[in-house]
């Protein structure tokens, strides 16, 4: 590996820098093939907008679908159900898979996680890049069903065979269908190869002083996700074999004797298989996979909220170790997704029971970020409003968990809108308020810039609003019956049509705030590129942080000396009423006789 | 517009149309409902109590001074309200566990209406065994919906003579019924939201499910398990008749055939 001279020249770190540096080296080997952590940190972060900007843009053509089902769209013709369908599987595979996972995780995983610990680089930058790239064509075979004889599958993200094993089970479960086992068992490659390199990352190149308990939240996030990574990734990978051996090799993993889909006997003989073993597969992995995508965000929210507090993050062990008991306990209640599927209704029982158990460690957070800011005369910068904005749609999104942790409440509400609401708050929205937090209060670091702070509060306002608009009236539609994944909700003959034209006016109010949320965003993109076009220069600690990825040296070249780390972060010295920050690197030895520090072990 | 504002103020202003829940005919359904708003009350109270702490921490400012962490800091801020939050989850979930085992961990009383529920794409088959009350066999084999034996019931079994198929399902009020949910093709969901029950049906199984319909009426019968391009529209109606039409109808069914 020729890595070093591509670390030296990228370790400047900014695009900037990368501009400059463009004119001397290829700009696609500077950019493309490059094995330094921030550029392949930065390639994550497009990858995700692009595919954040794709699943808005079908989310929105499902609302309106849904609310005006005889409308036809330009370019295409009516919205068939099977389109309506398909729209559904790629929205969720993107935003699960390209979104939620990769940017949080891989995106700012790779541009922060290494001078957060105090490394020069991640521990292997080659598997690195590979896995970026393996990444990226993942999404590109994804997107390419599309273009298929069939179109898109339309099983959904979740692909329940026999659905997804049998191509005449509808269009799209031929080719598009074998396209998405495709990418997502790429994409599990990519992300196994990832996490095994964060994890080792961590464990093995932090720097002197940096003892475990002294590692940034957001770390310790990083960390737990990706052991879950590795675990639910690795179960979902053979899962992927196993339906295409069922749906290529004549097995029959997932196919009972006597299958008989559109008038094709299937598996007949003396296989019998079941769907629940894929449901059990599916969900060990798919029940992590969200802890993955929230977790970061749960790091980075602890820590902006210490740092524009400045206040020590309020019972900061126990913040660690309730966020490795979320991950422990995210790999025992996949159950919880399956309580109406044909398990033993004891196994109902128990998996309900470990899933309630996980609104302990969760509440726990919570109450920590409430004691943390509690009346602490914030500085209300729009990284910290999006914090706020997460503990809030956490808060929300998370209290209807445990209503649908009981086996017998989910009876009723199992599939319906609520669940959409209840994952839609809690995950996609406190996602992506994190993942805004994390663009505010990192782009110094991505751009050498700072963004509009103006801009990023009227994109604060109207995304909560929106968010809150669009979620909370879903919880409604849900009690009152409307079931997910329906490609219309007028002329339904029978009983079931008066049920869900019920929900129709309301359904059409949650689709003008689906709008008027996407609308918002365009704020944000105006935000982004203005800025990248002529933003102000930041100064190289704008908030004044206490954690390593502000250091002078680590952001100016990877090659100054590494840092010595003394202190826990998010420590402050107060006097006279106003807090100085006690960054993690300075030598106490260099302070001026510290008045009092919050409860740190690192300062004599 | 104006109609959805109208439920939205109608929903935040009338307390009796807040949750819409749809009319429950069940004998069960009184207490998962009842179970239900106590679990909504509780969410809506915590997410108002959390943001309240959360606006007045931010509004309410005093002298920026350390957030001093000590033991009893720890332990009134933390882990009492953790502790309550242990006892009225526990508590949550035990009254829950105990409506769960009710209608789940028995199964049907020796007594109750035998219907079979069969969900193929995009439809409910109802099969009533008949005089006998026993069920013909079945054989994927011998499917033919054109010839109108859409469950491939085997002409060879006499079992199966006289079983009567339905494409709604009819039911008497008062008398707890025993559905056993088979999918000959993929995964179904079969879910009455007024009789508050949902299960799915799968391929390869037979999954019992047992209610008491109380409330004469024609309720919706959804399919909750995305099952393909047909899914929004795989529904059938549920109708509950009282015991002497129910017995009327089943007559004349049974008189006229399986048709």
């Amino acid at each position: 590996m020729s890595q070093s001279p591509y670390l030296r020249r990228e370790s400047a770190g900014t695009l900037a820098s990368s501009v400059r540096l463009a004119g001397r080296t290829s700009p696609i080997r500077c950019h493309l093939f490059t094995t330094d952590h921030r550029a392949i940190g930065r390639l994550y972060l497009w990858l995700a907008l692009l595919s954040v900007a794709i699943g808005t843009i079908l989310s929105l053509l499902m609302r309106l679908h849904l609310t005006w089902p005889e409308r036809v769209l330009p370019f295409h013709g009516p919205v068939l159900p099977e389109d309506y369908l398909a729209l559904v599987t790629i929205h969720g595979t993107l935003m699960l898979f390209f979104v939620l996972t990769t940017a949080p995780q891989s995106g700012f995983g790779n541009l922060i996680l290494p001078s957060q610990i105090g490394a020069r680089r991640m521990a292997f930058p080659l598997i690195n890049a590979v896995s970026f790239w393996v990444i990226a064509a993942a999404l590109v075979v994804l997107l390419s069903s599309t273009f298929v004889p069939g179109g898109s599958p339309i099983s959904g993200w979740t692909a329940y065979p026999p659905l997804s094993a049998v191509p005449s089970a509808g269009p799209g479960q031929g080719t598009g269908i074998d396209l998405w086992l495709a990418s997502i068992a790429l994409f599990a490659i990519g992300s196994t190869m990832s996490s095994i390199n964060q994890l080792v990352t961590v464990v093995r190149m932090r720097c002197e002083g940096m003892t475990w308990g002294r590692l940034p939240l957001t770390v310790w996030a990083w960390i737990t996700a990706s052991m879950l990574s590795i675990l639910a990734f690795s179960v979902l990978l053979a899962a992927l074999l196993l339906l295409f051996c069922d749906r290529h090799l004549a097995t029959s993993f997932y196919l009972p004797v006597g299958d008989v889909v559109n008038g094709t006997l299937r598996a007949a003989g003396s296989h019998n298989g079941s769907p629940l073993l894929w449901l059990h597969l599916f969900w060990f992995f798919g029940h992590p996979e969200v802890y993955i995508a929230i977790l970061p965000g749960m790091g980075l929210t602890s820590m902006i909220l210490g740092n524009f507090s400045r206040r020590r993050v309020f019972a900061y062990r126990t913040m660690i170790t309730t966020t490795l008991l979320i991950g422990f306990l995210g790999i025992l209640v996949w159950g919880h997704h399956m309580f109406v599927a044909g398990l033993n209704p004891f196994a109902g029982t128990a998996f309900s029971i470990s899933t309630i158990a996980i609104a302990i460690p969760a509440a726990a957070k919570v109450l920590s970020w409430l004691a943390t800011i509690w009346r602490s005369r914030p500085s209300y910068t729009t990284a910290f409003l999006f914090s706020l904005g997460f503990v809030s749609l956490f808060i929300t999104g998370g209290l209807s968990g445990p209503i649908l942790a009981q086996p017998i409440l989910d009876q009723y509400l199992h599939n319906t809108f609520f669940v959409v609401a209840h994952f839609h708050l809690i995950m996609a929205m406190a996602g992506i308020f994190g993942l805004f937090s994390a663009t505010y209060y990192w782009f110094p670091l991505l751009a050498n810039r700072t963004l509009h702070e103006g801009l990023g509060r009227i994109h604060f306002v109207g995304s909560l609003l929106g968010a809150y608009a669009t979620f909370l009236p879903m919880h409604l539609t849900g009690l009152a019956g409307e079931p997910r994944h329906y490609a219309q909700l007028t002329s339904i003959p029978n009983a079931a049509g008066d049920l869900l034209a019920r929900t129709l006016p309301l359904n059409r109010g949650i689709t003008w705030a689906a709008f008027f949320l996407a609308g918002t965003q365009l704020v944000f993109l105006a935000n982004l590129l203005l800025t990248l076009w002529r933003g102000p220069r930041s100064s190289p600690n704008p908030w004044d942080a206490t954690t390593l990825e502000w250091h002078p040296n680590l952001s100016e070249s990877d090659f100054g000396l590494l840092p010595v780390v003394y202190r826990e972060p998010s420590q402050y010295a107060y006097q006279n009423g106003e807090a100085r920050a006690l960054p993690q690197w300075i030598d106490p030895a260099l302070l001026p006789s510290a008045p009092s520090t919050s409860g740190d072990r690192g300062v004599s | 517009m104006h109609r959805s504002l109208d439920l939205l103020l109608s929903a935040l202003f009338n307390a009796r149309d807040i949750w819409r829940l749809p009319v429950d005919g069940s004998l069960h359904g009184a207490l998962l409902d009842r179970h239900l708003l106590l679990n909504l009350w509780i969410i809506l109270g915590l997410a108002a109590l959390a943001h309240l702490l959360l606006l007045a921490g931010v509004l309410f400012a005093r002298d920026r001074r350390a957030g001093t962490e000590s033991i009893s800091r720890t332990v009134r801020l933390e882990y009492l309200p953790l502790a309550f939050f242990t006892l009225l989850f526990s508590w949550l979930t035990l009254r829950a566990e105990r409506l769960w085992a009710l209608s789940r961990y028995t199964g049907a009383e020796p007594t109750a209406l035998q219907v079979e529920v069969t969900g193929m794409q995009f439809a409910w088959y109802f099969r009533y065994p008949g005089q006998d009350a026993t069920f013909g066999r079945v054989e994927p084999a011998l499917l033919d919906p054109g010839a109108g034996n859409p469950l491939g019931i085997d002409p060879a079994d006499s079992h199966g003579k006289d079983d009567l198929v339905s494409s709604e399902l009819v039911l008497p009020a008062g008398r707890e019924v025993d559905l056993r949910l088979r999918a000959l093709d993929v995964i179904h969901g079969f879910a009455v939201p007024e009789m508050r029950v949902k299960q799915n049906a799968v391929p390869g199984q037979t999954i019992h499910l047992h209610f008491t319909p109380t409330r004469p009426g024609t309720y919706a019968i959804l399919c909750t398990q995305l099952c393909g391009l047909g899914h929004y529209r795989m529904n059938a109606n549920l109708r509950v008749l009282s015991a002497s039409d129910f017995e009327h109808w089943l007559h004349v069914r049974e008189s006229r055939g399986t048709t």
